[in-house]
């Protein structure tokens, strides 16, 4: 770990976008505090450090607060630029084409996955259905285009595209046993179902991801919570 | 010689102009492709298959898409004066607000012009809350990013030119001199920004584009609000 630096994450074991930091610490080799945060119950840390948004993850690094899971991925990145892989690669164009799928995964992809799991009616839950399929197979096109063969989409090594969308697997893995889906299914996104299993097995991966079954039971109950009216208004 | 740089952009865009406004600063000449949105080119339909959307920067073979994504890849990819600043902890800070800008701020301030009556009400006080934000993110200075303008400033270019235009056609004040100074001198700062001059865009023109679209526009957001 680098000398003096002082690293606290401030997050909650089920959210994929905290998962995003651990998974990207973990990869540069960096040691951290971590402080799970009940969300219902926000702490004065987290209010103070976020108070535009009062979301996880916060990275505060020697006492600043750093919001937002790509940014706080980049942050990383560049405070800690000697220290283990970097997460985007050198070339400016590349680095382009990454941040670019990184927006498409955030604005386009998890939209839809989210619609279709927590959709208020049928109708949007089905139409979140299709626009995670038609995302989802943009996405396995990106990893066979600009992969070009490499097992990650930031090539040889998993990089920030692979963070980011890693920080999903979680909740992809739980999605079978939760609404019967499969995103990455083998036949129709073989590339993307590869790559999980692959990005899932690297040993910066496996010890930080968030236990599956553990996931399936606060699905259900968010589920459930969401289907009772009136919505206790509890907030991410 | 170094590769032809274009844009394949809308001059009523103020994300195409974003791009515009980074490669003017970092002194890159270009030449701009203005793209009938109403009929795609088969060159946007090719360079941003994804999307389908303004602005595309071109440079020799590559084509690069999403304002945000292109400015960040101007500022690396040529020389000239910096649009990010140096430290990683400034720079989080800059695309926190940019992001801020992008997800929480535009979507509201939109809604606010083209809406009406009860619906309008809540957009407004949302729109305010936010401009109360970036007021204060100003905090004394000339320009989000310091003396001369960068990535955030960049960023928030429709609180330039768009926001006078769109106050004209639509007859909402939302951003006065009394609750938002600050704010109001940035745009008179920018306006008289020699740097950005040259890709200013034509008042007279937006507000003939707006004025155009306004059935339009209040159609869509009245269609958004009741969802």
């Amino acid at each position: 770990m680098a000398g003096g630096d002082d690293l606290k994450l401030l997050g909650m074991w089920a959210s994929p976008f905290v998962l995003r930091v651990k998974l990207a610490l973990s990869l540069k080799g960096l040691s951290y505090e971590y402080v799970e945060e009940d969300l219902r119950d926000k702490s004065e840390l987290l209010v103070k450090s976020n108070p535009v948004h009062k979301k996880v993850p916060v990275l505060i690094h020697n006492g600043k607060p750093v919001s937002e899971s790509l940014i706080i991925l980049q942050c990383i990145d560049e405070a800690f630029a000697g220290t283990g892989p970097s997460l985007l690669p050198a070339d400016p164009y590349e680095r382009a084409i990454a941040r670019f799928w990184a927006a498409y995964i955030d604005d386009k992809m998890l939209p839809a996955l989210n619609q279709s799991a927590m959709g208020k009616t049928e109708e949007e839950r089905a139409e979140g259905k299709q626009q995670s399929l038609v995302t989802v197979e943009t996405l396995e096109g990106a990893l066979r285009d600009c992969g070009k063969g490499k097992p990650f989409f930031g090539g040889d090594s998993a990089g920030y595209v692979d963070v980011v969308l890693g920080g999903l697997l979680g909740w992809v893995r739980a999605s079978d046993e939760l609404h019967g889906v499969k995103p990455f299914d083998p036949e129709r996104t073989p590339l993307l179902a590869a790559w999980s299993e692959r990005f899932g097995a690297l040993e910066a991966v496996e010890p930080v991801m968030p236990d599956v079954s553990r996931l399936v039971e606060f699905g259900k109950m968010l589920k459930a919570r969401l289907a009772a009216p009136p919505a206790a208004g509890a907030s991410n | 010689m170094s590769p032809p740089v274009k844009i394949i952009g809308h001059y009523a865009s103020p994300y195409s102009h974003r791009v515009e406004m980074a490669l003017q600063l970092k002194g890159v000449p270009y030449e701009l492709i203005q793209e009938d949105l109403s009929n795609k080119s088969e060159l946007l339909l090719a360079k941003n298959p994804v999307h389908k959307k303004v602005p595309v920067l071109l440079h020799g073979d590559l084509a690069i898409c999403e304002s945000l994504v292109i400015v960040e890849y101007i500022d690396e990819a040529f020389d000239g004066p910096s649009i990010l600043p140096a430290d990683p902890y400034d720079r989080a800070m800059a695309r926190f607000w940019t992001n801020f800008i992008d997800t929480k701020f535009s979507q509201p301030i939109w809604l606010a012009y083209w809406s009406e009556g009860e619906a309008q009400k809540a957009v407004v006080k949302e729109t305010k809350e936010n401009l109360a934000l970036l007021e204060a993110q100003l905090n004394g200075k000339r320009f989000f990013g310091g003396d001369t303008p960068g990535y955030l400033d960049i960023a928030a270019c429709m609180l330039g030119p768009w926001i006078g235009v769109l106050e004209e056609v639509t007859g909402v004040t939302l951003v006065n001199g009394n609750e938002f100074p600050a704010l109001c001198q940035w745009a008179k700062e920018y306006s008289s920004s020699e740097a950005l001059e040259p890709c200013h865009p034509d008042r007279d023109r937006l507000v003939a584009y707006f004025t155009e679209n306004k059935e339009k526009y209040k159609m869509m957001a009245k269609t958004m609000l009741q969802q």
